[in-house]
């Protein structure tokens, strides 16, 4: 893939790559600079294919939802043919935003400054007096609700692109989409997004929650009181279980910066890996959830998909999470040292009441603001934050680990490189 | 700084508490918590009891088994929280932030069989790495009466905010 094409040697201002020395360094200024930022906002978030949603937040024709994808507030729906669309909230008129609410059902929207009024396909709905404006007044499209250029999805995730001559969304996900294949194939009746959404923020650079959320290797120092919580629910060694990790896990270059780690965790999954303290009903109903998908796939990738543990990024700052419990999390930069992150909890669709509090209980044991282990992310990577204050002597951050390996391991950083080698390749050469 | 047991709760002498047998409750439960005494706020709930946030915004009954919440804690899990917490390795609390809690609006919305339901208004502060987060809200107990104490069956933490931006986490318990 991707790492075949890569060169030996990168000297970029914030990018360094050694690989016969077995050495990669990124520059502390990438993190902390408003350049940077004003960079990668032209070259990479308004270029990239960024996560709008997912199709089950819009189960009906004229459902509507907003939410700022990329730094603009955006209006994501379903017109009455039930079409998707992504539309710039913002008046054509005088530039109000013109759907206020999370969402709803509309056939239409009306901005609450002068009233203008908007099919929900975008279309200029507004009914004038004759004379006030001249005849034809928009039939050339300029006061519709503006599109954004480019809305694509994938198995049901939704994505939009700033960039109209953009690469095709497929094309863009390469590796990524076998990886949101296994995802979406968790159930026969499709996949949900379970209501009620994480928004946070962190005060930290955007880059740091890329690398942490499929970092392997901070894991049992920074999460030792979330194992020892795991351990003491599942009784058994946290040492042999890791053992048993580190032998199977690997890390994976996806292509076009998305990369994984894919392995085998201690916790529980709710799609196929019972635990003891899910008792006797609860392993009964996992047995069932295994023998419907080995039916339904095939024996070896059904194991894949109950089996094992996937953290995947998508370049650029798209996270899904197969762990647990499957996290869809996007974070975009307010700032260099300041992020906005939303999280959601995917689903099967129609999973048992059982099954579902399961699988929410997985989740908050570990992820978001109240886990066991995010809060405790967020302080690391706030205090990688205030250390690059003395990037001047202190400028470069080490990513070399199993670099020389043939296979790097869930432990490594390999993942993480494939991140930083597409960024470098946007802003240092301009790709 | 005035230490939580001067506030320490009457036993309560009625079948029927009163809004000041709650109010006393409840300020001395904001003192424990403030003064990281957390066995003995541990300590005030009765066995089997939950501890719940759910994600701003949401309805008072959203279900944690169908929705995403921020803490939806059974009585084990509540009992790790605490336990983590007097860890060093809870990075996020260590070393631990300084906080102080205001409770108001002390209501007694329900008398059943199921124990008083009390609500009430709050306004958390919380300081660390010299940074001040506001969480704010309003909470519903349901209490039940054990040996002639009060003691805590489900406390549910409303969030009366938008989101958490920029608090980022919730690590203090609330």
């Amino acid at each position: 893939m991707a790492t075949a094409f890569t060169p030996l040697r990168r000297t970029g201002r914030w990018v360094q790559e050694d690989r016969p020395a077995g050495l990669f360094k990124v520059s502390r200024e990438a993190f902390t600079s408003d350049d940077v930022l004003a960079l990668e906002r032209e070259r990479i978030f308004d270029k990239s294919w960024l996560f709008l949603g997912h199709g089950s937040e819009l189960k009906q024709p004229n459902d509507y939802l907003t939410r700022r994808v990329g730094g603009r507030e955006l209006i994501f729906n379903r017109d009455r043919k039930g079409e998707f669309h992504a539309f710039l909230n913002t008046c054509p008129h005088r530039g109000a935003i013109v759907a206020r609410e999370k969402c709803g059902n509309a056939l239409g929207f009306k901005c609450f400054y002068h009233g203008w009024s908007f099919n929900n396909n975008g279309k200029y709905a507004t009914r004038t007096p004759p004379g006030v404006y001249p005849e034809g007044f928009g039939n050339d499209g300029s006061v519709d609700l503006a599109r954004v250029p480019r809305i694509e999805s994938y198995r049901d995730f939704f994505f939009v692109n700033y960039d109209p001559n953009a690469i095709g969304l497929h094309e863009y996900l390469a590796g990524a989409r076998e990886v949101l294949d296994l995802v979406a194939d968790h159930s026969p009746n499709g996949m949900e997004i379970i209501g009620g959404t994480q928004e946070y923020s962190i005060r930290a650079n955007w880059k740091l929650l890329v690398e942490n959320s499929f970092d392997g290797y901070h894991a049992m120092e920074t999460h030792g009181t979330y194992f020892e919580y795991l351990m003491s629910v599942i009784g058994t060694s946290v040492n042999d279980d890791i053992a048993g990790m580190e032998d199977v896990s690997r890390g994976i270059d996806l292509g076009n910066g998305h990369a994984m780690i894919e392995g085998r965790a201690p916790w529980g999954r709710p799609i196929g890996r019972a635990i003891p303290a899910w008792g006797e009903d609860g392993k009964a109903e996992i047995d069932a959830i295994v023998t419907e998908l080995t039916d339904r796939v095939g024996e070896t990738r059904a194991h894949r998909i109950a089996n094992r543990d996937r953290n995947m990024g998508i370049f650029p700052s798209l996270v899904i999470n197969d762990i647990m419990a499957i996290t869809v999390r996007t974070f975009y930069p307010e700032a260099p040292d300041l992020m906005n992150v939303s999280s959601w909890a995917l689903a099967p669709v129609g999973e048992s009441r059982e099954a579902r509090k399961r699988r929410l209980d997985n989740f908050l044991e570990f992820l978001g603001p109240g886990g066991f282990a995010t809060p405790d992310d967020v302080e690391a990577l706030e205090s990688a934050q205030r250390g690059y204050a003395a990037a001047k002597f202190a400028p470069w951050n080490d990513i070399s680990r199993g670099l020389l390996k043939e296979q790097p391991g869930g432990n490594d950083e390999a993942q993480m490189r494939a991140f930083w080698r597409a960024w470098a390749a946007r802003m240092e050469d301009g790709k | 700084m005035s230490t939580a047991t001067q506030f320490a709760p009457n036993p309560v002498a009625t079948a029927q508490p009163a809004r000041a047998d709650y109010e006393d409750f409840l300020y001395h439960e904001a003192a424990l918590l403030d003064e990281w005494r957390l066995d003995e706020w541990f300590a005030l709930f009765a066995e089997g009891a939950i501890y719940e946030v759910p994600t701003a915004g949401a309805k008072d009954d959203v279900d944690s088994a169908e929705a995403l919440f921020y803490v939806a804690d059974d009585y084990g899990r509540l009992r790790h929280r605490v336990e983590r917490l007097k860890k060093s390795g809870a990075h996020s609390e260590f070393p631990r932030s300084d906080s102080a809690r205001l409770v108001s609006n002390v209501r007694i919305l329900e008398r059943g069989e199921a124990g008083d339901l009390v609500g009430c208004t709050f306004v958390t502060y919380r300081s660390k790495n010299d940074l001040t987060d506001v969480f704010f809200g309003h909470m519903l107990y349901r209490f039940t009466v054990i040996e002639g104490a009060l003691r805590i069956t489900d406390k549910r933490v409303m969030l009366d905010m938008n989101n958490l931006r920029p608090q980022g986490r919730i690590s203090i318990i609330l």
